[in-house]
């Protein structure tokens, strides 16, 4: 027998006792929409983890600060180039900063030394009192200044340039309505003046150009602003004095975006030995993933115990054919039906159930997860722009769906042997 | 005999079971087929005769004895030989009928090409000049259990002659017909036997039956008994 003609002839069986293969295809359906589902919300809450993991920094950077435990036994002795003073309240929230010490001049050669690191860029501490736009209302805005660094997750606009001479702005969505834009495009290149207070108490403006307006995030990262910006507004906020050695809350150090995970790590306790604490952006979200993937492989066991359920039905389904076929199956083989083709036969007819099973349980849930989708972002999700709690991938779904075949595939071996070892002669004589 | 023997088996012995429990289905029974011979097998249910049928027709092995093919040794061959061997130069047909049902006359005549792996247009091109013989062409769509018994032996005989068969193995063909049915049968086999040179196989206890074959072969307790006196069933 043909492969096309057993594919053929299986499905054709399968059709043929319509009530108990619509049953046992049922509790397929169950499996495969319960697993679609749970793969859909685990693939959308990554997704949406991903991005913000992208808005807070980029894969090649390690945020780095100064330890606290880098003293020796004993006060320091002072030294006007490389001591600084701690401060007690830290910086602004920058993402990666701990309470440290601030970082010098010489901790940033240092940091820079250390082979794998291509280039170290401090990181100023700016504190923007206001944003406004054409004279309207002054709100406050806190500016990260690791932004440059990040990749926002946009509503409109560009990416902040790291290398543009021009001073760049990105704004978080809420601040579109507030100070009077439109909407998000209409904000897109208006020019808007920061207020900021230098350290002899004295108020400036310095203006920025908007490029970008991120999406509100469950992360809150602040506006965005390139280095010239943030080097505008340093030097506004030093109001000219030298105040001291330079000192920086934290520092980013570049390395090569090519390096594999292993290599990352390595180079990361490197810097940690040099008496740095450094962390990678996706240390900081690893806790938050490793939860959500717990909740979702929950999810999936529920999914797979149903289908484990619904491969004893396939086995009890297909027993039952075998038994009835008993008759057919001596005929097939009395008119020189080999026992592997029975055997294969009666495994294609199993996976078929499965394929109908998983075909429309996918479906099905593909159907109601978009709806759900929508009415959820409509709704409950709304204050989380940009979260599709169901995301359906078509990589996820086929897998899906042979995972399923394949499970059918496996209960029907055990029906399939015990058709293909049946004796003809007892099998034509069974009534 | 100047033509070889179709089938040729000699002291074929069958027993089942073990120890005390043994039944000796067949004793060192010999039976020699010619081509375009038509044989009956004859005896009561029980005697051995479907045994014997089911062994020649490779369907079984004997526990000792030999048998050949074409004077080519049928129990050396391997399995797949053997299948080979049922599928291309055999055709079946049984008392019961054994179509399969839910399906179409169509798919039932053409099980044995499918086996073999003919394409499905040949399949289907063989199947309406076969089923046209019996003026069953109008029921190639049909479900294969609608028809009339009467029409469902000709369906089976329509399957066991689509792979044009040397032999045609028979168990109790009319056994389930009433005798017009059964007569219209019994004239398609010996038709088939006459004019293609089919040679005829025919387990039945039927004595009107066994006497239309050339041949007739008795069997009692599973050995060959030299007439039918007392053997078929009374």
């Amino acid at each position: 027998m043909k492969a096309t003609d057993l594919v053929g002839s299986a499905a054709r069986n399968t059709l043929r006792s319509k009530l108990r293969t619509t049953l046992t295809v049922l509790a397929l359906f169950i499996g495969a929409f319960t697993l679609t589902l749970t793969t859909a919300v685990g693939a959308g809450v990554t997704d949406y983890v991903t991005k913000q993991v992208a808005s807070l920094g980029a894969d090649d950077v390690f945020i780095v600060t100064r330890t606290a435990g880098d003293t020796t036994e004993g006060p320091r002795a002072y030294d006007p180039k490389t001591s600084s003073a701690s401060s007690a309240t830290g910086g602004p929230a920058l993402p990666g900063a701990g309470q440290s010490d601030p970082m010098t001049e010489a901790d940033l050669e240092k940091l820079a030394g250390i082979s794998g690191i291509f280039r170290v860029d401090p990181v100023q501490a700016v504190a923007v009192d206001f944003v406004q736009y054409n004279g309207g209302g002054q709100f406050e805005l806190s500016v990260n200044p690791t932004s440059s660094i990040t990749r926002a997750d946009l509503l409109a606009g560009a990416q902040l340039s790291e290398s543009s001479g021009t001073r760049e702005l990105v704004l978080p969505a809420d601040y579109v309505d507030a100070l009077g834009f439109a909407d998000a495009q209409d904000a897109v290149g208006a020019v808007v003046p920061l207020g900021i207070t230098d350290v002899l108490g004295a108020r400036h403006q310095v203006d920025g150009t908007v490029v970008g307006i991120s999406q509100e995030s469950l992360l809150p990262s602040g506006g965005g602003a390139n280095p010239a910006m943030v080097s505008a507004l340093a030097e506004a906020q030093s109001a000219g004095i030298d105040t001291g050695p330079a000192r920086y809350p934290l520092a980013v150090a570049y390395f090569d975006p090519a390096l594999s995970s292993a290599q990352v790590s390595d180079l990361q306790e490197s810097v940690a030995a040099a008496g740095f604490g450094v962390q990678t952006i996706q240390d900081q979200l690893g806790v938050i993933k490793t939860v959500i993937d717990g909740i979702i492989g929950v999810l999936n066991a529920f999914a797979i115990v149903a289908l484990v359920a619904a491969a004893f039905g396939i086995v009890n389904t297909l027993l039952m054919s075998v038994q009835e076929r008993t008759r057919e199956i001596g005929l097939m083989k009395a008119m020189g039906m080999r026992a592997g083709k029975i055997f294969a036969l009666f495994s294609l007819e199993a996976a078929f159930i499965g394929f109908l099973g998983s075909l429309i349980g996918v479906a099905a849930a593909v159907l109601a997860g978009s709806a759900l989708n929508a009415a959820l972002s409509a709704g409950p999700l709304s204050s989380l722009p940009g979260l599709n709690i169901l995301l359906f991938e078509p990589g996820a779904i086929m897998g899906i769906m042979l995972l399923i075949m394949a499970i059918a595939f496996i209960s029907g071996t055990l029906p399939a042997s015990r058709a293909a070892r049946k004796n003809p002669i007892d099998s034509l004589r069974y009534e | 005999m100047t033509s070889p023997l179709v089938i040729d088996a000699r002291n074929i012995s069958k027993s089942y079971g073990k120890g005390s429990s043994t039944f000796h289905a067949l004793k060192d029974v010999t039976l020699q087929v010619a081509p375009g011979e038509s044989v009956a097998i004859v005896g009561k249910s029980g005697s051995g005769k479907s045994t014997l049928m089911h062994i020649i027709a490779l369907l079984d092995t004997p526990d000792s004895g030999s048998l050949s093919f074409n004077g080519r040794d049928a129990l050396a061959l391997p399995p797949k030989k053997a299948s080979e061997l049922r599928n291309k130069e055999f055709g079946f047909v049984f008392q019961q009928f054994f179509l399969t049902p839910e399906t179409s006359v169509m798919d039932n005549v053409t099980l044995p090409l499918k086996i073999a792996g003919v394409s499905p247009r040949a399949r289907r091109e063989r199947a309406l000049a076969v089923l046209r013989q019996f003026e069953l062409e109008d029921k190639a769509a049909s479900n294969a259990n609608d028809l009339s018994g009467g029409q469902k032996q000709r369906v089976v005989i329509s399957r066991a002659l689509i792979n044009e068969p040397t032999v045609i193995f028979a168990d109790e063909p009319t056994g389930n017909l009433d005798s017009a049915t059964g007569a219209i049968v019994e004239d398609t086999l010996f038709q088939l036997n006459r004019d293609r040179g089919i040679t005829l196989v025919i387990v039945t206890h039927d004595e009107d039956l066994a006497a239309r074959c050339d041949r007739q072969v008795f069997i009692r307790d599973g050995v060959v008994v030299p007439s039918g006196a007392g053997v078929a069933a009374a």
